[in-house]
């Protein structure tokens, strides 16, 4: 199911992909016959989309990234901003939720691409807070606690047809068509000379700029693209929810991205994030229905995992599938926890 | 003109002098040894040839130009390379996707996002090529950290190489290495002599008796002698630390 990366990374399209997107694609069938219900799906897309995003810092960069949810929550103000006061149009206001974003993160970065580790992590927590507070205090802009409501799922238009997205089944196959053509652009992202230049630069920072790579401005870049991804991903859940709140901004919900994105395995493949997303969210519908305290037992897993599994979910399909040795997968993804959190040597 | 040209070099580490004075003229093609004990400043030299620790005072240039202060990538990119004592690899990366990314063909794609880094055959066929000059031949496939110690120090200079640079220094080449890999870096560096500048921090003296064409001592962040190395031998410094024994 996962492939290999070397016989896939020059692919487009992968197997993996075809095969996902065509299970995606019968959702609307059959999620309501097994006691779900079709909003889930739209959320779980919209968040895999996030956690891809979140994950090319995190585990492509080997950047730890604690206040991503302020890149999410302010794509869902710009493209609430965007509907009531510039242009009522879904691309304009989705491409305001991407540059809005986009223009946060480059304003973050600026202060924090010559760290790396633990104080980079302090670091996107602070700023987290800071957009997180101003989201919360500026009542005229965004609402304050109440958020932005009333927020219109616009009509997809392309000039000769217009489609309306009010309904979930629409919405949901309109963000499945956006969540496809997002992840063949992560994929080729990732493996393009440019990912695989991010992730010298997360094994080596020293080795990476002694080649003549400019490492502050790399580690810069894929967290403007991560958080404008992360920020586009924010204005369709904008649309989702017909509301933008800063809950989503808050240090919780920014940590929430971070544990599915290790459950998963993002560490150790792309496909991780989506993978962690799916089980999050249908473990806190699932379990959340049975308990209150269905965190309790995802907490749970989370610390098994970060002690005893770093490879996540991925890296043991990953193992099982390929023939992988689980032990390898489950050293690269020890040592990705260990340069997440145990770097700061270059400088 | 000397390709490398250093004067005057400070390097003060709050009130701590690391280096004092260093002059290094290095014409284009000498291998240029630097020797001297633990600490004396031999790997903040380099730190400073390469563009990793800014000097106080004293400038440094390259090809006529001058370099002084720029930061690493800079300096990597106008063709100086450098090996770690301390090993520096992508330990996650092939041994032939490590060279891969030093390739200067492939930095200048390093912004790219559109297209696919296998897709590109020519880029690994570069590696492989350079990878059979250091003898991995047939480690090109294996994961940098999967190779033994041996393998991993002529990676080392493998990746280098991969950059195409008109200056490669070495530190420490063959440290850690038993006396048969230290025979494998000597011949691997031997063969390299002469189409490339080098310069090399080494602490094995027969290797850099061997090799070198002049040396410099550098005790206590100075230089205390410099010569050929049958210049050195008559050195008191050198005579009564015993180092110049294999010359």
């Amino acid at each position: 199911m996962i492939p290999a990366p070397q016989s896939d990374s020059a692919r487009l399209i992968t197997p993996t992909m075809l095969v996902l997107g065509l299970v995606l694609a019968t959702v609307p069938l059959w999620i309501a016959r097994v006691g779900l219900y079709p909003y889930l799906g739209i959320e779980i897309l919209i968040w895999s989309l996030y956690a891809l995003a979140f994950n090319l810092v995190l585990g492509t960069a080997g950047l730890p990234s604690f206040g991503h949810g302020a890149y999410f929550g302010i794509g869902a103000y710009a493209f609430g901003l965007c509907q009531f006061n510039v242009v009522a149009n879904l691309w304009a206001c989705l491409a305001a939720a991407f540059a809005v974003a986009g223009l946060a993160g480059a304003l973050v970065a600026l202060f924090i691409s010559h760290r790396r580790g633990i104080y980079y992590a302090f670091m996107t927590i602070a700023f987290g807070q800071i957009f997180w507070t101003v989201a919360i205090k500026s009542h005229k802009v965004t609402g304050g606690e109440d958020g932005l409501l009333k927020i219109a799922r616009l009509p997809a238009d392309f000039g000769f047809a217009s489609f309306d997205l009010a309904g979930n089944v629409a919405f949901y196959y309109f963000v499945l068509i956006v969540f496809g053509i997002a992840v063949i652009a992560l994929w080729r992202l990732v493996h393009s000379p440019y990912g695989r230049v991010i992730a010298a630069i997360k094994q080596s920072e020293t080795r990476a700029a002694h080649l003549g790579y400019n490492v502050w401005l790399y580690k810069a870049s894929i967290f403007v693209l991560s958080a404008a991804v992360s920020g586009f991903a924010g204005g369709l859940f904008a649309m989702a929810q017909l509301a933008a709140f800063p809950d989503v901004m808050s240090l919780h919900q920014s940590g929430y991205v971070v544990m599915m994105t290790l459950v998963g395995g993002g560490l150790v493949s792309f496909w991780g994030p989506v993978i962690g997303v799916f089980l999050f969210l249908i473990a806190r519908d699932v379990i959340g229905a049975m308990t209150n305290a269905w965190m309790l037992y995802f907490g749970l897993l989370f610390i098994a995992v970060v002690l005893f599994r770093p490879e996540g979910v991925a890296g043991a399909i990953m193992a099982a599938w390929q023939n992988r040795s689980l032990n390898s997968m489950r050293q690269q993804g020890g040592t990705a926890l260990r340069l997440l959190f145990g770097g700061g040597r270059w400088r | 003109m000397a390709l490398i040209e250093v004067s005057g070099v400070h390097v003060r580490f709050g009130d701590r002098v690391v280096l004092e004075s260093i002059d290094l003229t290095v014409p284009e093609g000498e291998f240029h040894g630097l020797m001297g004990p633990n600490g004396a400043g031999k790997t903040t030299f380099f730190n400073v040839l390469t563009g990793r620790v800014k000097p106080s005072r004293g400038s440094i240039r390259f090809d006529g130009e001058d370099v002084t202060g720029l930061s690493s990538h800079r300096i990597a990119a106008k063709g100086v390379a450098r090996s770690f004592q301390i090993m520096t690899l992508f330990d996650e990366f092939s041994a032939r996707e490590n060279v891969m990314v030093g390739l200067p063909g492939f930095r200048a794609r390093g912004f790219d996002m559109r297209h696919a880094a296998a897709g590109d055959r020519g880029f690994a066929e570069k590696a492989s090529e350079i990878l059979v000059t250091v003898g991995l031949a047939d480690k090109g496939d294996t994961r940098a950290k999967d190779l033994s110690y041996g393998d991993r120090r002529a990676l080392e200079i493998a990746v280098a190489l991969g950059q195409g640079p008109r200056v490669l220094c070495l530190d420490e080449p063959t440290s850690g290495l038993g006396s048969d890999g230290v025979q494998r870096l000597a011949t691997l560096v031997g063969r390299l002599k002469g189409k490339l500048t080098i310069v090399a921090i080494e602490h094995d003296m027969e290797f850099l008796f061997s090799l070198a064409d002049r040396i410099s001592v550098i005790h206590w962040g100075q230089v205390v002698a410099r010569g050929a190395p049958h210049e050195l031998q008559q050195n008191e410094w050198v005579k009564r630390s015993n180092l110049g024994r294999f010359a």
